[in-house]
């Protein structure tokens, strides 16, 4: 008996962890994991990790092909591509990161207030949505773009915007679910009030959609970031993104088609890393799967 | 008797958009210390009348008649407000579904906190002292391993005597279960009837307890208030209805209850017919169409409800008093 009761806490710790566990225990969870950290890194420590300055011009050593020195080699500027891609994931991931936050925090609050509020506010916001949802994203962005200008804070609002709607569909979604929930009823009848239901109730029972949601939006936004930029409309030079080296590098193709590969690779990359990491959190999420693993 | 607990007075209830009321002219009381069995059958008005009791009818309900809680009406004298803070602290509940009725997000120790809400001011070691005592009090094995746990890992026994150990949490002045054992198998069932025996016993106030199992009225209530199609046919102590029932609807209950039939039969016997739909209520009495002594007049007119006694009374045209 007494092994018993010992053993048990050990188990209720072991629960713990097994979300990690699941998250890093496939093999396209671990992959994307470990690429999705190496971004991480690459833009928060991007002075230290970058081995050149990534707008020192060297015009003696233009256009190289990759070498010992520059690993990746350089732009028509002679600027090392390794040094302009670990600054350009440090834009990327700011502005996937900021956006996403606003769009988290806008969509929301929007879902919440809808699904919580009466029935003419849940409609004027599910039209509202929706009529952001149905504007194509690229003319859209590049309106709001000629209007405001290209920069960072524009870039932002734009990617709120059009990301809002995905997370207050969701969020509105589940709120409507769990208004009928028995639980839900259940602490309505022992005196919770409108702000601790939404609160302490539902908010946990939201996390983990709106996790994966973030997960598969940030590839999503990076490409948005990329695009603009690709099209001049986004990050300006000298700042470098990787829209902006693929679209100069688009410009030498023929005399030095290295430049575009290296620019177009981290694109690939980080966007494929961080759909498959949203697709493994998606399953390992779930709280009821872990009973059965 | 002192004043009731609760005290309900000709009440009827009509949800929004319904052809028809739920409930209707149901009157009843219930005690200090006194337990109520609500009986009926499905859609016979009984959860209706407990989302009453807590003041959580859909918006738009019509309610007519009086619902007193202490002396205040619940639907005329208090607000939304009022009634929150009765929810929790003087009223709790049981829930029907211990599956669904916890936060699956959440754990159990820290939902149980969280049902203190009223408590907050009392500081986090006596809140936690006081869960464990209530956990220990439904008997259940290693409270505080419990507490760490999420609801899916916990079986529905379990996970019920955690609902009582919530609704016990609040102490409240009335405490209403509706079904409590509905979604658990018969062993777990009696257990956990058990535990609402012994939790009735530390309770102060009164309890509604809500089925469609005479058995269970019979072993922990004290009054019983019989439903039909949202109509109270028959009300008295447990004792006097069940000995000496006066309502033909309360007997053919009795009469299907297997616990009570003696002789081995291979057919259990039923009540023909089903309830009356909403909008389709004949004009005399409501239980007439399957009534197995309906007479003439029964077709005609609605009975009144004939005083037995005191507190006791049934609907029917064939009781004398």
């Amino acid at each position: 008996m007494t092994d018993q009761t010992a053993a048990a806490p050990r188990a209720v710790k072991a629960e713990r962890h097994a979300t990690l566990r699941r998250l890093l225990g496939t093999p396209t969870g671990a992959v994307a994991s470990l690429v999705v950290a190496a971004f991480v890194i690459a833009a928060l420590a991007a002075p230290l990790v970058a081995p050149y300055d990534p707008n020192a011009i060297d015009p003696i050593n233009r256009m190289q092909g990759p070498s010992a020195a520059h690993w990746l080699g350089t732009d028509q500027l002679g600027r090392d591509l390794l040094s302009r891609i670990v600054f350009g994931t440090r834009t990327a991931l700011y502005i996937a990161l900021t956006g996403t936050g606003a769009a988290l925090g806008v969509g929301m609050a929007m879902g919440m207030i809808a699904g919580l509020g009466g029935k003419i506010l849940d409609s004027a916001l599910v039209l509202l949505n929706d009529s952001i949802k149905s504007l194509p994203l690229v003319l859209f962005a590049l309106a709001l773009v000629t209007i405001y200008g290209a920069s960072v804070p524009a870039l932002i609002v734009i990617i709120a915007i059009s990301m809002a709607p995905g997370y207050f569909r969701v969020v509105r979604n589940q709120v409507l679910v769990l208004n009928n929930a028995d639980f839900i009823v259940a602490a309505q009848s022992m005196g919770a009030s409108r702000l601790r239901l939404a609160a302490t109730h539902m908010l946990p029972n939201l996390i983990g959609p709106i996790l994966v949601l973030i997960a598969m939006d940030i590839p999503a936004v990076i490409g948005i970031e990329s695009g603009l930029s690709f099209l001049g409309q986004g990050i300006q030079p000298p700042q470098s993104s990787w829209g902006n080296m693929l679209s100069e590098g688009y410009t030498y193709v023929r005399q030095a088609p290295h430049i575009a590969i290296a620019a177009g690779l981290p694109i690939v990359l980080s966007t494929i890393a961080f759909t498959f990491l949203g697709e493994t959190l998606r399953d390992a999420l779930d709280p009821r799967r872990a009973v059965r693993t | 008797m002192s004043a009731p607990v609760l005290a309900l007075d000709n009440v009827s209830i009509r949800y929004p958009s319904a052809p028809a009321a739920a409930v209707r002219n149901v009157s009843f009381e219930v005690g200090t210390g006194e337990t109520l069995g609500i009986v009926g059958e499905s859609g016979s008005g009984k959860s209706t009348l407990a989302a009453a009791m807590m003041g959580l009818l859909p918006r738009g309900s019509c309610v007519t008649g009086s619902l007193r809680f202490e002396g205040r009406d619940l639907f005329g004298q208090m607000t939304e407000r009022d009634l929150r803070q009765l929810r929790g602290r003087d009223i709790a509940t049981i829930a029907q579904d211990p599956f669904t009725a916890l936060n699956p997000v959440m754990k159990i120790g820290r939902q149980l906190d969280i049902f203190q809400h009223w408590y907050h001011d009392r500081p986090r070691a006596e809140r936690k002292a006081r869960i464990l005592e209530m956990l220990e009090q439904v008997r259940l094995s290693d409270p505080d391993v419990r507490m760490q746990q999420y609801p899916h890992q916990l079986s529905g026994g379990i996970l019920q005597r955690v609902s009582i150990a919530a609704a016990l949490l609040a102490e409240p002045k009335l405490l209403i279960a509706d079904e409590p054992t509905t979604a658990l198998d018969a062993t777990t069932e009696a257990q956990i009837l058990g535990i609402m025996a012994e939790a009735k016993e530390t309770l102060r106030g009164a309890t509604v307890f809500i089925t469609h199992d005479m058995s269970v009225v019979e072993r922990l209530c004290d009054r019983i208030a019989v439903l039909y199609a949202g109509e109270l046919v028959e009300t008295g102590t447990v004792a006097e209805v069940l000995g000496n029932p006066q309502h033909p609807y309360t007997k053919a209950l009795l009469e299907c209850d297997p616990a009570r039939i003696e002789e081995p039969t291979s057919e259990l016997p039923t009540i023909g017919g089903t309830v009356p739909a909403l909008d389709d209520r004949p004009a005399g009495c409501i239980f007439e169409p399957r009534c197995p002594s309906a007479v003439a007049r029964c077709r005609a007119e609605a009975p009144l409800r004939h005083d037995l006694g005191p507190r006791r009374s049934a609907a029917c045209h064939l009781v004398t008093p």
